[in-house]
């Protein structure tokens, strides 16, 4: 899937402006942003639900909104609702029809959907009786129908518990053993780290960064030592590592990559200092992506301009 | 074929929500109390006499454009209803955000639709016409000139109706929707009356205003339709002596729609049903 300077306004809002990025067969691709940033708008122009106002997209090779290529392609949307007087079993037919999935496979297709989703106690129940939860998890059984080849899922854990939560994890990383592509956008940036091949961060309408997960969060490894009483040759050796901050007897060194550990560590001693505890620390995704959205867009500007960031 | 899976899905819904039972109800209350009505009418005194059978069938031709007006009244309002929220209330709920990226066409949703209820509409008016043509029939020994011209006349009038409501409904809100309908039509109805008196009165800018109103929304000039083959020649001679007073009277028509308006009529439902296609197609979501 393939976009290319994509632009949707909508009268003076501008919700796209420029969006580029590139998504691989096969891959777990997590979309993230703050609210407004345009995601949504983005999924609903690659499912053709939205008409850029300019740009270009492909997705599965074949321009957005092309309407046999969307036999290949499930969608579970941000905000929706199934007809609430039909079953689950009934919304999962009728969508298996208007996938023109083969009649003789809807019944293998429906069973399996709803197995998948752990619904296969209620299937016979009215879609009006159900939780959000359990509506969550009909349209991702929805979206799992015809094993489709790209899989758009819009905060799909939005309305789940943890237990949901990691079952819609398990059923992502099912649909990347089948080969299938996964476009997740979401908010909880911990799920999007334990199931993402790749994230792009898109911030007013355009993507900031784009990249494997280690490659967005970059080398920014930070280690937290406690050494009471550090004097200053034991800080001054710290320093030499990467940018300290003390506190107390607590001192942390940025910028650390984790296999210097054992020689700042041994530094420290040699210098007397009485090392009590070290904890190396990650940046996770989370802090990238606010360290991203907190960083000046003038200041993203000259990143872009020298290629530190990816658009 | 996905439009007759969205016309399916439509039918059942209006099935499962019991629009449909509570419609039939509501009507087998009508067919009751015009049946008892009717077989009570032989009985009445005509100036201490009983009635001649040529009035009787006159008293029976006047009930019937009576009953028949209410019905058409009923299919148009319940037709602009039933289609406010088809496509709007979809929009709102999300439904469509499941089903549009499916290997579908916008044109097999509206059309879909479209055909459900046209359906829905056009079966329901078959049944109140023979029911209430039977009644009279049974109990008066009346037939209207031309039934089954009066049910596709009244059955048309509400598809017009639809069609309207569910163009504005790929735009507005439902309620917005079914009161923009019921409104045009209770102004289509009064302009043509108002056409027909500027026409006794010679007042050529009221016939204009009328016939402009007639092409905007044909229900009036379809209700005429059915009018025309529900009146008989005798209503016509014991109710109007002249073409001046038939043609002021908006239940007694002296002549059928003309062939150009019936084609205008037939053509306005297809061209606004093809608006109601673009409109949506050119909608975001």
């Amino acid at each position: 899937m393939r976009t290319l300077n994509l632009v949707k306004r909508y009268g003076a809002t501008t919700a796209l402006a420029g969006l580029t990025m590139t998504v691989q067969r096969g891959e777990i691709f997590g979309f993230l942003g703050p609210n407004g940033a345009g995601k949504t708008t983005a999924v609903k122009l690659l499912v053709g639900l939205t008409r850029p106002t300019a740009g270009e997209a492909w997705v599965l090779g074949a321009p957005i909104g092309d309407r046999e290529t969307r036999r290949r392609v499930g969608y579970l949307p941000e905000l929706f609702r199934y007809q609430d007087w039909l079953s689950a079993r009934e919304v999962l037919r009728l969508h298996c029809r208007l996938a023109g999935i083969p009649r003789q496979r809807h019944d293998a297709e429906i069973a399996h959907a709803l197995e998948t989703v752990g619904l296969a106690q209620r299937a016979d129940s009215r879609v009006g009786t159900f939780s959000k939860g359990m509506q969550q998890r009909l349209g991702l059984g929805v979206a799992l129908l015809g094993q489709p080849d790209l899989i758009f899922l819009d905060e799909p854990t939005s309305a789940l518990d943890p237990v949901g939560r990691a079952d819609v994890r398990q059923i992502v990383r099912g649909l990347k053993e089948r080969g299938a592509t996964v476009f997740l956008n979401s908010h909880l940036l911990s799920e999007v780290e334990q199931v993402c091949d790749r994230v792009a961060v898109v911030d007013k309408g355009r993507v900031i960064t784009e990249g494997s997960i280690a490659e967005v969060i970059g080398g920014s490894n930070a280690v937290r030592l406690r050494i009471p009483d550090a004097s200053a040759g034991v800080r001054a050796a710290l320093a030499r590592y990467g940018p300290l901050t003390s506190e107390g007897d607590w001192h942390t060194v940025n910028n650390v990559n984790e296999a210097q550990i054992p020689a700042l560590v041994a530094d420290v001693v040699s210098l007397g200092g009485q090392v009590y505890a070290v904890e190396p620390r990650h940046d996770t995704l989370e802090d990238r992506f606010l360290q991203l959205l907190r960083e000046p867009s003038q200041e993203r500007e000259e990143m872009w301009q020298s290629g530190e960031v990816t658009r | 074929m996905p439009v007759l899976t969205i016309a399916q899905l439509t039918l059942r819904e209006m099935l499962r929500r019991r629009v449909v039972l509570a419609a039939f109800a509501l009507t087998l209350l009508v067919f009751a109390l015009t049946a008892w009505g009717f077989q009570k009418l032989p009985d009445l005194p005509c100036g201490g006499q009983p009635c001649s059978p040529t009035v009787l069938r006159t008293v029976a031709a006047v009930f019937t454009i009576l009953l028949m007006f209410m019905f058409s009244f009923i299919i148009a309002l319940g037709a602009a209803f039933l289609a406010a929220p088809a496509i709007c209330s979809d929009i709102d709920s999300g439904i469509v955000l499941a089903m549009l990226p499916r290997p579908i066409r916008r044109l097999d949703v509206v059309v879909g639709k479209w055909l459900a209820l046209a359906a829905l509409i056009a079966v329901y008016t078959l049944i109140v016409c023979a029911v209430e043509f039977g009644i009279t029939h049974i109990f008066l020994d009346y037939l209207p000139p031309n039934p089954p011209l009066a049910a596709l006349f009244i059955a048309w009038e509400g598809i017009v109706l639809l069609t309207f409501a569910l163009a504005a409904s790929t735009r507005l809100g439902p309620i917005a929707c079914g009161i923009i309908g019921v409104v045009l039509f209770g102004v289509a109805w009064v302009l043509g009356v108002a056409q027909q008196i500027g026409l006794v009165f010679e007042n050529q800018t009221v016939v204009n205003i009328g016939a402009i109103a007639s092409l905007i929304l044909p229900t009036d000039g379809l209700w005429r339709g059915a009018l025309y083959a529900l009146e008989p020649a005798a209503l016509l001679a014991a109710g109007g002596a002249t073409a001046r007073a038939q043609v002021g009277n908006p239940f007694m028509i002296g002549g059928p729609p003309t062939t150009p308006f019936l084609i205008w009529a037939a053509l306005w439902v297809v061209a606004v049903l093809g608006l109601a296609v673009y409109s949506f197609q050119r909608r975001d979501l």
